[in-house]
């Protein structure tokens, strides 16, 4: 399985800020994953549609659409950083 | 000697510098930066503001940053403390506090590790205004700020 996170903003407008999704083909990239999560239309597509900025990890580590994702990974989408 | 905090509750800035201070007798200079929560920003004022943040990915994000700190300049230590959770104005949100044996490398890496966090540690302000809760919008000059570093 491959545990997905979401963040600030992302978190409430999907409502969730967490779960998980079974490792495939269709998760094999945080790029990958943002096609899979779109098909479920709503909130999903109108977050990944790309008209606001989205940022993604992959264990904890700054990464990219492209980034590999295997069995057991944590991949998490959030808003650009505003600490401090 | 770095130390990294991420909490809830509020911090004491005189006890950290001279936990800092007095810990050893080379360090000539300590530089302490501390952010505090504004009761107005962007034309509106703003009551209370909460802090998010990802758990792990934080941590990690700011011992990165303090790690080129550490291999750019000679120092005797950094600390950087954060909070999270629910902050009023006058809040202290974060401090950042760097010891060398010298000034100029205090400053510059002080500077450098806040901005870096402001554009690199996973945290995210929401903050409470008359017209209700917002997310706050990454500022370009946050970017801008950290850029500079890339090229001196």
């Amino acid at each position: 399985m491959i545990r997905i996170l979401y963040f600030a903003r992302l978190r409430e407008q999907l409502g969730t800020g967490a779960e998980e999704l079974p490792a495939s083909p269709e998760s094999a990239t945080p790029g990958a994953i943002i096609g899979q999560l779109k098909q479920r239309g709503g909130p999903w597509a109108e977050v990944f549609a790309g008209d606001q900025p989205v940022l993604m990890s992959v264990n904890q580590e700054v990464a990219d659409l492209d980034t590999p994702v295997t069995d057991g990974d944590e991949v998490a989408f959030f808003p650009p950083v505003t600490g401090g | 000697m770095d130390q990294i905090t991420i909490q809830t509750t509020p911090f004491d800035i005189a006890a950290i510098q001279e936990e800092m201070r007095a810990g050893d007798p080379a360090i000539g200079a300590l530089v302490t930066f501390v952010g505090q929560m504004r009761d107005f920003n962007d034309g509106d004022p703003v009551s209370a503001m909460t802090l998010e943040h990802y758990p792990g990915m934080t941590e990690k994000a700011l011992q990165k940053i303090l790690d080129q700190a550490n291999r750019r300049w000679e120092l005797l230590g950094i600390r950087v403390v954060h909070r999270v959770g629910e902050l009023k104005p006058l809040d202290p949100i974060v401090l950042v506090a760097v010891a060398s044996a010298h000034r100029g490398e205090a400053f510059r890496a002080c500077e450098f590790v806040i901005d870096y966090l402001k554009t690199r540690a996973p945290f995210w302000k929401k903050e409470r205004t008359p017209d209700g809760e917002r997310w706050v919008d990454a500022r370009v000059s946050d970017d801008e700020a950290e850029a500079r570093w890339r090229d001196s």
